[in-house]
């Protein structure tokens, strides 16, 4: 194994030490995971563009500042970051994954930009995702699929699949991801990493493209949880160019994390979910669910059962709500000012270079939900369909009340199967939309909630995921019992999950 | 896309409008008038960009006005307390919690492809302005007063009607995009009659001073910072089931509102009284013909998908807020003017022509500049209504400022101007020849009050007419015309005419 090899196998937490130390160089750690990514990412395909030149010069900007002697400027500085691409960066290629923006170049930087270049954190470039994040498994994306790093022929989850994969092919040790009903939490489950989705207006929404403005949330994924929660810490926090962001102090969920490892959770109350799981869920995955249970309470914490009864509509208001909103967003789509521009020839009006535009730029699945929310919202629909799913949506937020009255945090599986083949579903959404089942609910309340690897199923040897989900602002809580049960896992299983996974053929990327 | 071409009966129509009287004896007009006021904050309603009237196209945008990806909007503070302060003006409840909602339609000078505007929570509702028309009051009720965002602007190139259909391309100013309105609602006006369009002119007249002296806007409806979508329908005289509306767009100036009313009423009656129907519609009004002329038809009717814009939380002002602005609303127009015609003891005949000629606040800044408010008036409605008439613009656009009218009625009191000499000196002042002083200086305009250069002139005028003096010390002493003209003439008019009569008297005795 090369030396260039054992740094990309490293956690962000032991990059950052060996960078603060002088170990390593920020410039040689970024450049051991750009090489690795040329390596094999052309078997993966989680780049949709590497930054290569930028991101070894913001690493050599972090090399000079301490060699100028400063002190670091996060915890984070020095160490490289897989960002979807559908979070804007100034001088860099954004698609959201679509045809509709190809080539468009932002000239301004999204708050998460910001703040992790403010943390002298590496961008290496920008990862693959379902167009506009509408999906599960990447599969949506217009530049081509990407590949789960456990088995290169299923799909590493979606919307953020790029992130995740990433992550398990030891491309970055840190990736951004969003959510909006498990995009960050299917992915990380499906490939064996961890992935947070902070309480809604915990992390600023400028500079992410909208999907639905109800539901975005972006956050951390990591190979740990600890890294997880250091991502956490540098990109959450108020922003006043997001009017939903919170005006609140950044959870210290760092320090929750070393809590958890720590303290341990005893005498915390920890709630199943009746709701989430059973019929539709894969044995493997519950067997899974059902060892981690054990193994929470073997760590002390009380385990009880709740109900919530409302669950059983989320995905249905989900798939209302969401299409709705992402109608709207979406309109401005129209080759007027940026992207794709069809049928300009002289001889078409305006309207009609918007209309080719966007038939020609959008693919199906958008088109499928601009459709769906067109209707949902229009005249003599929007009662018995938008509405009706706001209703539902606070009703789903009253049984998280109440099952929050009786425990800390909630846990369930965070998808019903481990990673399906590439292609398997693609011909029935409603199957791909079963995929959100158990994490919608937490993105319709606004809640924090993340998955973090519970092991392989038996019935596939792939990975199976935990949700942990916590009250509003709860997430130390979340974070809390995830580093405790990450290191109880790891301990009994006597081996980190992204330990097992194959080595990716070397194909080269970008 | 084709051009909407009127219909063979609407061109007959056309030809054929009802006589008003006609119409007005058949029909009860009903108004609706929506005003959209664009608000004088210095920067956009959802981002911090400058809203400068006339800048370089393009040049006052950034990633949330242009609705680049991933931007979002951020209410303007300023733009919440002038849509408060409106809706306290026109005696409206406030909302103590609203939404801002999304109104959903392609338009290429929309970035966003929709509008953020409210929709059935708007900031101000139920409210009234009384409306002065004539020697009376009318009450308009007000619906609601909502805020919203402008569209930016297209200008299409090509064609002949500088409209869109026809044009070859069109350019794109994204400078207006976002500069935030308020849209003032009336409930329908009925029972106006005759008068309608008279009531249309003067709710927007009234609402334009309103909106001027709370300063919220310029309401330069020439610029589009104010602007005015006439509502009419007719409904069969003594009926209380309102008739078939249209809606008319483009009416940019106060005189357009009476004229579309007018040409609506017309319009309406004719083709129901020839027992067609109106179709619901949107009109635009053509300043040229004073004529409404249908828009483009759609095929389907327009289905604006609103719901409540989820970048945005709630306004939720808080009702001390809504009370600090309300003691801080400056003295109603119409209050002013009742005070400010006590003070000067004008008529109720000269304080009502001064208000329709926009005079009352230049009265106001003369006397404030030491003018005696009489001297005032009839300076600002005869010689420079005068001037401001033959240039075709309102009195407060001459080129003299209260301050310099002040300065020649103190020149005048004093006797080192006659009126005549006076009317010379704003000529100058107009003429951008200085300050009034300096105007004299230059045009050298002082009275000549020297009674010794009088004298010799009155001298020469008598001997240059014996026949004249003879006859005034007959005692025909209406005869003196001729020497005071004599007179005038040989001191270029800079001679004060009765001193001149009185010397010559003297000189005659």
């Amino acid at each position: 194994m090369s030396l260039n090899e054992d740094l990309t196998r490293l956690s962000a937490t032991d990059l950052a030490a060996a960078i603060h130390t002088g170990e390593a160089s920020a410039v040689e750690v970024a450049a051991a995971h750009l090489d690795r990514i040329a390596t094999v990412d052309g078997a993966v395909h989680a780049f949709l563009h590497v930054d290569r030149e930028g991101a070894l010069a913001q690493a050599a900007a972090v090399d000079a500042a301490r060699a100028a002697g400063n002190p670091p400027a996060s915890p984070l500085a020095g160490v490289p970051l897989a960002l979807k691409d559908i979070v804007v960066q100034k001088g860099v290629p954004t698609t959201a994954a679509s045809k509709i923006l190809e080539g468009w170049i932002p000239p301004y930087d999204a708050t998460i930009t910001t703040k992790l270049k403010q943390s002298g954190i590496v961008i290496l470039g920008k990862t693959n995702l379902d167009e506009f994040a509408m999906g599960s498994s990447t599969e949506n994306s217009a530049y081509g699929p990407t590949g789960n790093p456990w088995d290169l022929t299923r799909i590493p989850g979606g919307s953020g699949g790029g992130s995740a994969a990433a992550l398990a092919a030891f491309e970055a040790p840190l990736a951004i991801g969003t959510d909006t009903g498990g995009s960050i939490r299917q992915p990380a489950a499906v490939t064996g990493a961890v992935g947070a989705k902070p309480t809604y207006g915990g992390v600023s929404r400028y500079g992410l493209i909208a999907l639905a403005s109800s539901l975005d949330q972006a956050g951390p994924c990591a190979r740990t949880v600890l890294d997880a929660a250091l991502l956490h810490e540098a990109i959450a926090g108020h922003d006043p160019r997001d009017s939903t962001s919170i005006p609140e102090p950044v959870p210290a969920v760092v320090q929750a994390v070393r809590r958890g490892q720590g303290d341990g959770i005893k005498g915390m109350r920890i709630g199943v979910v009746t709701q989430l799981g059973g019929e539709g869920y894969q044995p493997g995955v519950l067997d899974s669910f059902r060892a981690a249970v054990a193994q929470l309470a073997d760590l002390g914490a009380e385990i009880v059962e709740v109900s919530c009864p409302h669950f059983q509509y989320a995905l249905a208001a989900y798939y209302l709500i969401q299409p709705s909103e992402c109608s709207s967003n979406l309109a401005r789509f129209d080759a007027m000012r940026y992207g794709l521009r069809v049928g300009d020839d002289g001889n078409h009006s305006a309207e009609e270079v918007m209309v080719a535009t966007r038939g020609a730029g959008f693919g199906a699945e958008a088109k499928r939900r601009i459709m769906l929310g067109t209707y949902a919202l229009s005249a003599g629909y929007y009662d018995a369909y938008y509405g009706s799913a706001q209703k539902v949506r606070t009703l789903i937020k009253r049984d998280f009340e109440a099952a929050f009255g009786a425990a800390h945090v909630l846990i369930s599986p965070t998808t019903p199967v481990t990673a399906f083949k590439i292609g398997e579903k693609v011909d029935d959404p409603m199957a791909m939309y079963l995929n959100d089942l158990a994490t919608i609910p937490a993105s319709l309340a606004g809640i924090p909630a993340m998955s973090v690897p519970s092991g392989l199923a038996a019935d596939t040897s792939l990975p199976a995921g935990l949700q942990i989900m916590a009250p509003a602002l709860g997430e130390q809580a979340m974070y809390r019992v995830a580093g405790a049960y990450e290191q109880a896992r790891n301990a009994a299983a006597g081996f980190t999950l992204l330990d097992r996974v194959a080595e990716v053929p070397t194909v080269a990327g970008r | 896309m084709t051009t909407a071409a009127l219909t063979p009966a609407e061109w007959a129509a056309l030809d054929d409008v009802a006589d008003f009287d006609e119409a007005i004896a058949a029909f009860d007009p009903v108004l609706g008038l929506e005003v959209h006021v664009e608000l004088g904050t210095a920067t956009k309603m959802f981002c911090s960009c400058a809203t400068t009237f006339g800048a370089e196209p393009n040049t006052q945008v950034c990633p949330v006005c242009l609705a680049l990806p991933g931007a979002m909007p951020v209410v303007n503070g300023t733009g919440v307390e002038y849509a408060i302060r409106i809706g306290l003006a026109l005696n409206c409840s406030i909302a103590p919690w609203c939404r801002f909602a999304r109104k959903n339609y392609f338009y290429p000078d929309m970035p966003k492809n929709f509008q953020t505007s409210q929709y059935d929570e708007p900031i101000a509702f139920d409210g009234y302005l009384d409306v002065p028309v004539g020697d009376e009051i009318v009450r308009v009720e007000i619906e609601r007063a909502h805020m919203e965002e402008d569209t930016g602007k297209s200008t299409h190139i090509g064609g002949a009607t500088g409209r869109i259909h026809g044009a070859e391309f069109s350019l794109l100013d994204y400078n207006r995009a976002g500069v935030p309105l308020v849209e003032i609602v009336s409930k329908p006006i009925v029972g106006t009659k005759a008068s309608a369009p008279e009531v249309a002119r003067a709710y927007v007249a009234t609402l334009q001073d309103l909106m001027r002296s709370l300063g919220v806007s310029d309401v330069r409806m020439d610029q589009g910072s104010m602007r005015c979508d006439v509502n009419l329908s007719l409904t069969p005289a003594g009926s209380p089931v309102f008739g078939t509306r249209t809606e008319t767009k483009n009416v940019n100036s106060l005189r357009s509102v009476e004229r579309a009313v007018r040409f609506e009423i017309c319009r309406q009656a004719s083709v129901l009284t020839a027992g067609g129907k109106i179709r619901q519609e949107t009109r635009h009004f053509d300043e040229l013909t004073g004529t409404t002329a249908p828009g483009r038809v759609k095929e389907t009717a327009e289905d604006y998908r609103y719901f409540p814009e989820p970048d945005l939380v709630p306004v939720a002002p808080s009702a001390e807020w809504v009370e600090q602005i309300r003691a801080a609303l400056p003295e109603l127009p119409w209050v002013r003017r009742e005070r400010l015609q006590r003070e000067w003891g004008f008529t109720d005949l000269e304080m009502r022509d001064l208000t329709n000629a926009r005079g009352v606040e230049l009265v106001a800044q003369t006397v404030a500049a030491g003018a005696g408010p009489g001297d005032a008036r009839s300076w600002w409605m005869s010689y420079l209504a005068q001037q401001a008439n033959s240039a075709g613009v309102e009195l407060s656009e001459l080129a003299i400022t209260p301050a310099q009218v002040a300065a020649v009625i103190s020149m005048v009191s004093s006797g080192s101007l006659t009126a005549a000499l006076a009317r010379k000196v704003v000529d100058g002042v107009l003429a951008g020849e200085g300050e009034p002083a300096e105007v004299v200086e230059k045009r050298g305009l002082a009275v000549v009050s020297d009674d010794s250069a009088l004298q010799a002139a009155i001298d020469e005028a008598l001997a240059a007419q014996p026949d004249v003096a003879d006859k005034i010390r007959a005692g025909k002493v209406q005869a003196i015309g001729a020497i005071v003209g004599a007179v005038m003439k040989a001191t270029r008019g800079q001679a004060d005419a009765a001193k001149v009569r009185e010397l010559t008297l003297k000189t005659l005795s």
